[in-house]
């Protein structure tokens, strides 16, 4: 008994909180790595329609956003009702795609100019014709790998293949 | 003297119990402005620019699946409306003709798949019609490689399987300026 009690006693009763600090810098990294800062602020509405034959897009330095919508509510005043095309962070119009694709080919290192991709971020709602335009437009700048950014179909059925 | 006493008696370490805190601020910050956007959809390879005319070849009516969709989001698909849900396996009978039918493709290879949309119809309406498309194409490959090799068809498979697959069923879609009745 009195083993026991001797040992019980010496025992420090407080949990050491000394890694504490290793914990959340593990935690903070991740989550920094993670982390994706929306470098545009979106002044058009984009909501995405929905499909099933869905690519992963890759590597992030790859790919340049173009977005297509209706403005927000916020500039609708200025910019009216109808779809308009959103580079960077400013609406512009379908020839400044071309300007648009070249600065951002600046960061990409050259051996890898083949394998950039323009990431359509377009509203369900928008219709074909300004697509069309975008489209056309990124034929003439000779950047035709594009990917129609999509919602994964909760519902329908796929074909299960993950494309390429 | 007094003095050099005193600075001895002070920790030469530095109180790093607020590192946590820190830390934990930081955290918050991260978590609060993390997206994890996903960042998926259809890709597509687009046609490359030629200011030339393209030259008119004339392909056979019957290899031919033309794909209509009009500013009201109907679709034609050779010369009959059809509901969407219906797309996939008319492609897929289409494309692999099972039967040898004298009205579809003569063989896969030869398959042409037309799609023209008009400037009126909603991206939404384009996009899964070309999500069928794509889904038609894909099941049929699937399909070949559980019976060539007995595995799913995926983007990670061999080289040579993927590439004798996509011969086989090579994947072509044309799309045609659309048409201009219904714009906004």
């Amino acid at each position: 008994m009195a083993k026991f009690s001797k040992k019980r006693g010496k025992a420090n009763p407080t949990i050491s909180t000394a890694s504490l600090p290793d914990i959340i810098f593990m935690l903070l990294f991740f989550f920094m790595v993670v982390t994706q800062l929306r470098d545009a602020e979106l002044k058009v509405k984009v909501t995405t329609p929905y499909a099933t034959e869905l690519t992963k897009l890759e590597e992030k330095s790859l790919v340049n956003y173009l977005y297509i919508g209706r403005p927000v509510q916020r500039y609708q005043g200025v910019y009216g009702t109808k779809p308009r095309l959103q580079l960077g962070d400013k609406f512009s119009e379908v020839n400044e795609i071309t300007l648009f694709l070249e600065r951002h080919k600046l960061k990409v290192p050259e051996s890898r100019h083949g394998q950039i991709t323009s990431s359509l971020r377009v509203d369900g709602d928008v219709t074909m014709g300004i697509v069309q335009d975008v489209k056309t437009q990124l034929r003439k700048s000779g950047q035709l790998k594009v990917n129609y950014s999509a919602r994964k179909d909760p519902k329908r059925k796929g074909s299960g293949v993950e494309g390429e | 003297m007094a003095k050099t006493r005193a600075r001895d008696r002070m920790s030469t370490e530095i109180n790093a119990s607020s590192m946590a805190d820190i830390a934990f601020l930081l955290l918050i910050f991260f978590l609060v402005t993390t997206t994890i956007v996903e960042d998926k959809g259809i890709t597509v390879k687009l046609p490359p620019w030629s200011e030339e005319e393209p030259d008119i070849t004339k392909l056979k009516t019957r290899n031919v699946f033309s794909v209509l969709v009009n500013a009201q989001d109907q679709l034609l698909v050779r010369g009959e409306i059809m509901p969407i849900e219906q797309l996939r396996e008319k492609a897929k009978i289409f494309i692999a003709n099972p039967y040898n039918d004298e009205t579809m493709a003569e063989k896969p290879t030869k398959a042409i798949i037309s799609l023209k949309n008009d400037r009126g119809t909603s991206y939404e309406a384009y996009l899964q019609v070309y999500n069928e498309l794509k889904a038609a194409y894909n099941e049929l490959w699937n399909e070949l490689s559980q019976r060539k090799y007995g595995v799913p068809y995926s983007e990670d498979m061999k080289f040579a399987w993927k590439k004798a697959i996509r011969d086989e069923i090579p994947f072509v879609l044309s799309e045609a300026e659309p048409t201009a009745f219904g714009e906004e």
